[in-house]
């Protein structure tokens, strides 16, 4: 394997890890909200945090791209602080990828959430804690199977992104060419070789992710 | 203790004024869907009945038209539910600690008689997952009483329990009743359990409060058949007083006396019991001449007409003026018998329930 796939490699694991992490943090309140509310905004927020699950990416890549260009309002926005556009870094990466792979992070912890119920929050309120209190000491524990699976999905989308990254990312070697990029990249210039490396490795590797989560999900078969 | 909750749902209204007693249990009880836990809800601040109103002890929790509603984790109360409530991720230890650190009982004062009281030392490592449901509920009923709370509600605590868990985790409950001094506030649809174990009773039906007063007093009203569904009868307090070498054990109360079978009470002891209406007769004369062995003499009270077809209920006055027994005869045999008010006869008892 040469040291540009090492790199792309490496890019890859920073991209979707730092992606991970921002979802759970995005994705907790989002699937809080959306597992308790009964607002009738309800059905319209769960269907936009879905819409990358149905959306083609380049759809999805092609208005990102155009809301961070410098018409766009985030774009004009990055201007006006003086910082950076989006399109084309890393940063923009991240940001597209944390939109492209919320419904892999909100849906399973929304789902955990909805499984606890109501009831462990009411014993928590007559044991004197207040919900702030209830959701960090019970809500959050007994969801971590909830959590666990949307990290692992989360993670895993967003290593097998590639129309999005296309769209916004374009091929920067260590900026932006990300390991489907790069293969993408090989097998135009014919280089089966390494394309072989980088394909079966991901092959390897989505196995081993699902394994992974089928079998956290069978021992997460807790009851009350 | 003063409750008054009104809500409307689209198929149910409750709408509840009680005023009820600030020590022992109070048993609320009613069909299931009469808006008995409803009204627990609401005590424990889980439901917000828009114009209502709940003060304990001279303290105020929720006084809606002076914009009052303590939040329940405000609410020093204990809640124990119908089924296992206590958390799976922490263990039995760890599911005491977590009400008792919130409570400001860190140090965990009455911790080891709690402990005790309901049989759970042994248990504090364990997972809950691996209790028995009735191991399960007297942790649950020890973790919200270590919070000190000032009234302890239970929404049918034995009701996912079979006939065998019931029985182990009563005699807990009776032991909770004679020591503690706070108020429980008791839902069940158990006509057993509630004669076995409350000191009050409130009955429930359709969202209304239809009876609220003391146990027996309630439990030998004319007016209450269709709600006791058939299970009318009255209950008398008694004490063991000679267990005889016949094999039956002699029962004492003001009004006289009775004889039940079996030998498994310590003399002195109390015991309830109950005597359904259905297993009264009345008779004119004392009889010698007859099988049934505890006759108890008695005036008529008054008389009502009940659901049972053909049937009346008589309420009667034992000796003592005081203690009260129903029995449920023919309309037939009350004209025959010629029973009317302030009439003396001899109740013949077919049979007693020991309560406990």
């Amino acid at each position: 394997m040469d040291s540009s796939s090492l790199t792309a490699i490496w890019l890859t694991c920073k991209l979707a890890t730092l992606t991970t992490l921002l979802l759970l943090l995005v994705g907790t309140p989002i699937a809080w909200w959306l597992a308790n509310t009964r607002s009738r905004l309800k059905g319209p927020i769960g269907a936009l945090v879905a819409l990358p699950l149905v959306l083609p990416p380049t759809v999805l890549g092609f208005y990102l791209l155009i809301t961070f260009g410098p018409h766009g309002f985030i774009g004009k926005a990055m201007d006006a602080l003086n910082l950076q556009r989006l399109p084309f870094t890393f940063a923009g990466l991240v940001v597209a990828s944390v939109i492209y792979s919320l419904p892999f992070v909100v849906q399973p912890i929304q789902n955990a959430f909805e499984a606890i119920g109501k009831r462990p929050l009411e014993v928590a309120a007559s044991l004197r804690a207040s919900p702030f209190d209830a959701f960090f000491t019970v809500a959050l524990p007994l969801a971590r199977p909830g959590f666990a699976t949307a990290a692992i999905l989360g993670f895993a989308h967003t290593v097998g992104e590639f129309g999005v990254i296309l769209m916004i990312g374009g091929n920067i070697p260590g900026k932006t060419q990300v390991l489907s990029v790069k293969i993408y990249d090989y097998v135009e210039n014919t280089n089966y070789t390494q394309a072989h490396w980088l394909a079966g490795g991901m092959v390897f590797f989505s196995f081993f992710i699902l394994l992974l989560l089928y079998g956290s999900r069978k021992r997460a078969g807790w009851s009350r | 203790m003063i409750g008054r909750f009104r809500i409307h749902y689209p198929d149910f209204t409750l709408d509840v004024d009680l005023a009820l007693p600030e020590a022992g249990i109070t048993a609320l009880f009613g069909p299931s869907g009469s808006g008995k836990t409803t009204i627990l809800r609401c005590m424990a601040g889980l439901e917000r009945a828009a114009g209502g109103f709940l003060s304990i002890a001279d303290e105020v929790w929720q006084d809606e038209p002076r914009g009052i509603f303590l939040p329940t984790h405000k609410r020093p109360l204990g809640l124990v539910f119908q089924e296992t409530s206590l958390f799976p991720h922490l263990s039995v230890l760890g599911n005491l600690r977590y009400g008792m650190k919130r409570a400001g009982n860190a140090k965990g004062e009455g911790f080891d008689a709690m402990l005790d009281l309901l049989g759970i030392r042994a248990l504090l490592e364990r997972d809950p997952e691996s209790l028995s449901g009735g191991e399960r509920q007297r942790v649950s009923i020890a973790r919200a009483l270590l919070t000190r709370p000032r009234l302890l509600l239970m929404d049918e605590p034995l009701s996912a329990l079979d006939m065998k868990r019931k029985l182990e985790i009563l005699p807990y409950l009776e032991r909770l009743r004679d020591e503690l001094s706070i108020p429980v506030l008791y839902v069940s649809h158990s006509l057993d359990e509630v004669a076995r174990l409350a000191d009050h009773l409130v009955l429930i039906e359709n969202g209304k409060a239809i009876a609220n007063g003391a146990l027996m007093d309630v439990l030998s009203r004319l007016d209450l058949d269709a709600a006791f569904a058939g299970e009318t009868g009255a209950v008398l307090e008694t004490t063991v007083v000679a267990h005889e070498a016949d094999g039956l054990t002699r029962l004492e109360f003001p009004g006289g006396h009775i004889y039940v079978a079996g030998h498994a009470h310590k003399i002195g002891n109390r015991l309830r019991c109950r005597i359904h209406a259905r297993d009264v007769s009345l008779a004119l004369n004392a009889h010698t001449d007859t099988s049934i062995l505890n006759t108890l003499p008695a005036t008529v009270v008054a008389i009502a007409d009940t659901d049972t077809p053909g049937h009346v209920l008589v309420q009667l006055k034992l000796m003592d003026e005081k203690s009260l027994l129903l029995a449920r005869i023919t309309e037939r045999s009350r004209q025959a018998l010629g029973i009317k008010p302030g009439l003396a006869v001899i109740a013949q008892v077919k049979s007693v329930a020991m309560l406990r």
